[in-house]
């Protein structure tokens, strides 16, 4: 079972520490009350303020889960739940840039497997792992709705299309 | 048949997304227009245009609307849904990054002929980070401009819009599963009945609608069912969208009067096949929908013929595949993607999904046996129709298609150990590091 270990959710890093608290700066506070009033109920509510803790933390740590729990009267089993089930919501810190390539079918027939091996090979880091100097991770992703400009590669929030290896290395120093 | 720009009028223009520019195009008149209509008179304006649902399903939208009873004792709500996750589908992301406001204006009208309450979502895929933030501009310029708030155009109709960001799920775009993450859970579909009309959001009655089913709205508004009904055939109306990806030369959005066949489409439209390879199969509908082969390609591409011909028109993403893909890499893509994306709920397509997966990789290895295409149609017969929603149907379509028209390239690399000779695999069966 050992190499479950990295994504167990029941691994003791898992829990929140607690000598360690979550809490939003001011100005996300402010939006998080924004969000509240767009919303007939608190729950609803609970992925923009994932998405907003994700923005704040870069990812979602438990100590996070337990907080938002709180600012939303959830549980914080409730909480992990939804973190879980949404692709987006990283349980484990990530890169300074998070590329996720899509390799669904049009992007693999526009080649998108060699762009994605050739990051791992050229960032020597297995698929999901972060480089050491915590400057990117790579993962495979499913489609993100780009397939007329296939292979797509996103970097963080952004699009880039069109992509081979030639212009992902181009794109890499471009992020140096 | 030539290509036309109806939906896709606005898209050219410079700063095409600024609501000055859409009002210079006659924009926002079909709000105005409409607010002075009754609401069943939309209704059933919406229902004489024989406007079918763009999402997939091809549900009529007037017959939709009239589903929502009056006087329901919560309130009425209207879900947009922008969550596109389809393989191969990329029409309502060109709409909105490029065109908000047209969705905008078609969300006014479809809740004003419902009867929502003031507070509508767009529920859009987290991924579309860019498109949610042209929304989010836009719906501040029409609120700006009393197009959306408290008593619109002096009519009395309140009217808002939330985008609401989903986080990564291909579930959530089917309905249920939708409204439940709008509610703030995982989205895992519902049991129906009650259908989302009766009970949805909330508690209360709820029309979702695709994105380019709403955009459709205001045009049939503005210029009336018949001009509407004018684009295609009886039953199967109007402007479309159509998405081409794939081993074409010319990949991208094409919009045509509804039913241009598939010949005529990636041959004269999109420039033929990828360095002039021959065609194997084609994928009409996004990735649900089961394959067809280059002697079954003269159908129009529309509702009816497609459902006909054992296929599905589904989202219009068409995904053209040439001579040299192996197909059983190809369904194995498309495999994984189900089972990555089913919610769990359901185990019929928890563990189907997941061995098909598997028994597809295998056969890519070469550890196939010479049983596994008759097991995949098996095991197709057990997942399909056993589950709360369509994922489970839609994870079928490539496996059972391709099994029945390319048994001899499965037996193939039963036998060789191999792909089929002038076929690949695209993907490196050895991990690229290694693992540790």
């Amino acid at each position: 079972m050992a190499d479950l270990r990295p994504d167990n959710p029941y691994a003791p890093d898992r829990f929140p520490d607690p000598n360690k608290r979550a809490e939003f700066p001011a100005e996300a506070k402010a939006r998080f009350e924004y969000i509240l009033t767009r919303y007939p109920t608190k729950e609803a509510a609970l992925l923009p303020t994932l998405h907003l803790a994700q923005e704040v933390w870069g990812w979602i740590s438990p100590e996070t889960v337990q907080y938002v729990g709180e600012l939303l009267d959830l549980a914080p089993s409730t909480v992990f739940g939804v973190v879980t089930f949404y692709n987006m919501y990283n349980q484990k810190p990530v890169g300074k840039y998070h590329l996720q390539v899509c390799t669904n079918l049009s992007c693999m027939v526009n080649r998108a497997y060699d762009i994605y091996d050739h990051l791992c090979e050229k960032l020597q880091i297995n698929p999901g792992e972060t480089t050491k100097d915590g400057r990117y991770t790579v993962v495979e992703v499913e489609c993100l709705g780009s397939c007329g400009t296939a292979p797509v590669v996103q970097v963080n929030n952004d699009y880039h299309e069109n992509m081979d290896v030639e212009r992902m290395n181009a794109l890499l120093e471009q992020l140096e | 048949m030539q290509p036309i720009k109806v939906l896709t009028a606005n898209i050219d223009k410079p700063n095409s997304t600024s609501i000055d520019i859409y009002l210079d195009g006659g924009g926002y008149k079909a709000v105005e227009k409409a607010l002075k209509m009754k609401p069943e008179e939309i209704t059933q304006l919406v229902k004489d245009s024989e406007l079918r649902g763009r999402g997939g399903a091809g549900f009529p939208t007037g017959m939709k609307w009239s589903f929502v009873p009056k006087n329901a004792p919560k309130p009425t709500w209207l879900l947009c849904n922008a969550d596109e996750s389809e393989p191969g589908t990329f029409k309502d992301r060109l709409l909105i990054e490029k065109d908000p406001h047209l969705l905008i204006e078609g969300m006014i009208i479809a809740a004003y002929a419902i009867g929502s309450n003031p507070m509508s979502y767009i529920y859009i895929r987290g991924e579309f980070y860019y498109g949610a933030t042209v929304l989010e501009k836009a719906l501040q310029e029409a609120r700006d401009r009393g197009y959306l708030g408290k008593n619109i155009l002096g009519s009395g109709f309140d009217f808002d819009i939330t985008v609401a960001r989903g986080a990564g799920a291909y579930i959530c775009g089917e309905e249920t599963g939708l409204i439940e993450s709008v509610e703030g859970h995982r989205g895992q579909p519902r049991v129906k009945p009650p259908f989302p009309a009766v009970i949805g959001v909330f508690g209360g009655p709820t029309v979702v609608q695709n994105v380019e089913t709403l955009t459709c709205v205001p045009l049939i508004v503005n210029n009336g069912a018949e001009w509407f009904k004018g684009f295609g055939t009886p039953k199967n109306t109007g402007p479309k969208l159509y998405c081409v990806s794939g081993n074409v030369k010319k990949p991208g959005v094409y919009e045509f009067p509804m039913g241009i066949t598939i010949k005529e489409l990636i041959y004269d439209h999109c420039g033929g096949i990828t360095e002039d390879r021959k065609l194997k199969a084609v994928i009409p509908g996004g990735a649900s929908a089961p394959m067809l082969t280059p002697d079954e390609i003269d159908i129009p591409l529309n509702f009816d013929a497609l459902m006909k011909a054992g296929s599905m028109l589904g989202s219009a993403g068409i995904i053209v595949l040439d001579e040299s893909v192996c197909i059983v890499d190809a369904v194995w893509r498309l495999a994984k993607f189900f089972a990555h994306e089913s919610c769990g709920q359901c185990t019929p397509c928890r563990e189907g999904t997941n061995w098909m997966e598997s028994i597809l990789d295998r056969l890519e290895r070469g550890n196939g046996r010479r049983q596994d295409a008759d097991l995949l149609l098996d095991m197709s017969e057990n997942i399909g129709g056993k589950s709360l929603c369509a994922l489970g149907d839609a994870a079928i379509g490539p496996v059972i298609s391709s099994v029945r028209k390319f048994r001899d390239e499965y037996l193939h690399h039963v036998e060789h150990k191999a792909c089929l000779p002038g076929t690949r695999r695209y993907r490196r069966l050895d991990a690229p590091v290694g693992a540790h």
